[in-house]
């Protein structure tokens, strides 16, 4: 079919939200602003992570945030040839379902092998790789650059295979 | 409980980018078809109740534009879901079993073209641990099929069998984007896309709509000579968070199929919306499917992928089959959010 | 909500309650067939809406359905570029993005031959002497700045025409 001849204009849409996040997710971005990582204990005694509000089984409120390990096993991974805009790494890299040590699940993110498919394999030990610290009296600004950490997902550079660094 | 059936279902040509036209005008074909079908007047439908996504069209309150497509004055009944029109239509039977509507109108319709969908439905994910990452719809299900395979769940080969089977399925299919004869063996020799899947296990990127229209006891009977009546409809969703779920089944698929009551007598054909090729096999199994019942005769959602409409499709062409006498209890299924989140699954029979 | 039980190295720091989440999505938006014939005419300096085929109503700019009947609107209409102000308001108020000098007129401007009105400004008269019924007539910009927009009018100005009589615009209020 011919490419029709209509008249066709760009919008573009921004959300420049700043989003609240209550105690539980703000325990868990506290944490990653100080550099470790944090669970919440469930109704049977299992630790989640990221925490959620409420047991996803029984929808008990939850209240007992737990210290886990900022390393742990790939349960699962999809290797990203070509990275879409936003996504934390502008190379090759997987996205990866990681179990982190004294979690019971699993929490979504990033995995850099240095642009290597072959690099990652389920059940393979990976380490989080930390932004730097959030300056003494760094600014609003100076925290949206996302060169440091600020309280967010993204404090979390990327996962690297262990031993790696 | 008031018996309600699928009498008259229409879909566009789905493509790839509809460029030539607004969501209302790509929409009015549809409904004006549907209504053709169903062998009445636009008065004669009591409730309108539609399906699409705001963020796929990039405008707020986007839904109200298509409006226009159905005649919202003097004022109607009408409702709207931020869902695939499966549950449109679900929201619709539930209001039939109610007593006041007889005749019912389902719609839905996507445009993805307008914007880049994988990154557009991001924007669906949790917006704290998930959105930031920006985790594009084919990276998660790569995910869940890493973990199929991982499992033993599924084979690759078994999923270049199901896209094979939709090609083949789509070629008599007129609405179908994709569709031709293709070896599973030389599918399987293609690169990864998002490894572990290739390019040809994620559904086509496309702009299309979808209607059908309901009619409850004798309206139904007077209006269809075989109406396609559901006989059990049922959703059920799992949490968000991909890590506490186990994806290499879909629970919410089991459980929908015992309430729907799936199990109580012979399938003779299934209409699965498994936009990706692993999620097919996930589906046949959580529905107890055998290797004799027809899945996907019309190509399913790898064939064609109107976000938003692929679902309510799913229904469409299952009751079609059943309106038509070429199967007597067919199931239809449909599916919402990452992995497989939440799933609709309906029971269709004929008399 | 009950309270949260802290390790150690949580406590006794600020916690962090909020985090920036911006995102940026970019779309290439279709005007679809009746918009695009609608802003071609306007770039040549011509107002068309279609006409439903079953109510015979115009609708401008057209939208290919008619709301009232939900049937495809085809039959194009040429219409005046004057009309009637059926309702207005006076704008006080900055926001983003605007550019008009405060305060200035919005009104709805039912254009002769449509049954339904257009927005638009109106100008060239003190914006507390603008009424409904007040007949208008488009202001274009120079020919060769005419382009596919409704900025291709500048704005309304009163045409001097007695007022409408009520009955004409009644029902589009």
């Amino acid at each position: 079919m011919a490419e029709p001849d209509v008249l066709v204009a760009p919008s573009t849409i921004e959300y420049p939200f700043r989003r609240t996040t209550g105690p539980v997710i703000g325990a868990f971005l506290t944490a990653l602003r100080e550099g470790f990582l944090v669970g919440i204990k469930s109704s049977d005694g299992k630790v989640i992570v990221p925490p959620v509000e409420y047991d996803p089984y029984t929808a008990d409120a939850l209240t007992e945030i737990v210290e886990v390990g900022d390393a742990g096993e790939v349960t699962a991974w999809s290797w990203v040839a070509e990275p879409l805009d936003g996504q934390p790494l502008d190379r090759p890299f997987a996205f990866a379902l990681i179990k982190l040590d004294g979690a019971d699940t699993a929490m979504l993110h990033v995995v850099d092998t240095g642009g290597d498919p072959a690099a990652i394999a389920t059940g393979m030990r990976v380490r989080a790789r930390w932004k730097p610290p959030r300056p003494v009296g760094a600014s609003e600004e100076d925290d949206a650059t996302g060169a440091h950490r600020v309280g967010s997902i993204l404090d979390i550079e990327c996962f690297v295979p262990e031993g790696e660094n | 409980m008031r018996d309600v059936a699928i009498i008259s279902f229409a879909q566009t040509q789905h493509r790839r980018a509809v460029r030539e036209l607004n969501e209302v005008e790509m929409l009015m074909p549809v409904l004006v078809d549907v209504v053709a079908k169903a062998g009445i007047t636009k008065d004669r439908i009591d409730f309108v109740c539609s399906g699409s996504a705001d963020y796929l069209a990039g405008m707020a309150f986007s839904f109200v534009m298509t409006l226009d497509g159905v005649g919202p004055w003097p004022p109607i009944s009408e409702s709207h879901v931020d869902m695939d029109g499966a549950w449109a239509l679900y929201e619709a039977w539930v209001k039939m079993q109610m007593g006041d509507v007889d005749v019912a109108l389902v719609y839905s319709y996507g445009k993805s073209s307008p914007g880049n969908l994988r990154r557009v439905l991001t924007r669906q994910l949790d917006p704290y641990y998930l959105a930031p990452m920006w985790p594009d719809p084919v990276s998660l299900a790569a995910l869940q099929a890493r973990a199929a395979l991982d499992a033993g769940v599924v084979t690759e080969t078994e999923m270049a069998e199901v896209v094979a089977a939709s090609r083949r399925a789509a070629l008599s299919n007129p609405s179908a984007q994709l569709r031709g004869e293709v070896e599973a063996s030389s599918l399987l020799s293609e690169e990864y896309f998002v490894a572990p899947l290739r390019r040809h296990d994620c559904p086509p990127i496309s702009d299309g709509a979808a209607a059908v229209i309901l009619a409850a006891d004798d309206v139904a009977r007077q209006l269809c000579e075989r109406p396609a009546w559901i006989r059990g409809i049922d959703h059920r969703i799992e949490p968000h968070s991909l890590g506490v779920r186990d994806l290499t089944r879909s629970v919410s698929t089991e459980q929908a199929a015992t309430h729907a009551g799936v199990d109580k007598d012979k399938i003779d054909l299934a209409e699965l919306h498994a936009p990706f090729s692993h999620q097919e096999v996930i589906l046949r199994r959580a529905l107890g499917l055998g290797d004799e019942v027809a899945v996907n005769p019309s190509g399913g959602a790898l064939a064609a992928n109107p976000i938003m409409a692929a679902g309510l499709i799913r229904l469409g062409e299952a009751a079609t089959r059943i309106t038509c006498g070429a199967a007597d209890r067919a199931v239809a299924h449909a599916t919402s959010g990452p992995c497989l989140q939440q799933n609709l699954v309906c029971v269709l029979e004929g008399e | 909500m009950p309270e949260l039980i802290l390790p150690a190295r949580l406590q006794g720091i600020e916690q962090v309650r909020s985090f920036r989440a911006p995102a940026r999505l970019d779309y290439q938006f279709t005007a679809g067939l009746a918009t695009t014939r609608f802003l071609r005419a306007v770039a040549e300096k011509r107002l068309v809406g279609q006409r439903c085929p079953k109510c015979q109503k115009v609708y401008v700019p057209p939208r290919g359905a008619c709301p009232t009947d939900g049937v495809p609107t085809e039959e194009e209409v040429e219409l005046a570029h004057s009309g009637t102000v059926t309702t207005f308001c006076v704008v006080n108020v900055q926001f983003y993005g605007q550019v008009m000098e405060l305060p200035y007129v919005s009104a709805l401007i039912l254009l002769d031959g449509s049954d339904i009105p257009i927005m638009h400004l109106i100008q060239e008269v003190p914006y507390d002497q603008v009424h409904m019924g007040m007949r208008v007539e488009a202001v274009w910009v120079p020919d060769d700045e005419l382009g596919p927009t409704l900025e291709s009018i500048k704005y309304f100005r009163p045409n001097g025409e007695p007022d409408a009589d009520w009955e004409t615009y009644k029902d589009n209020v």
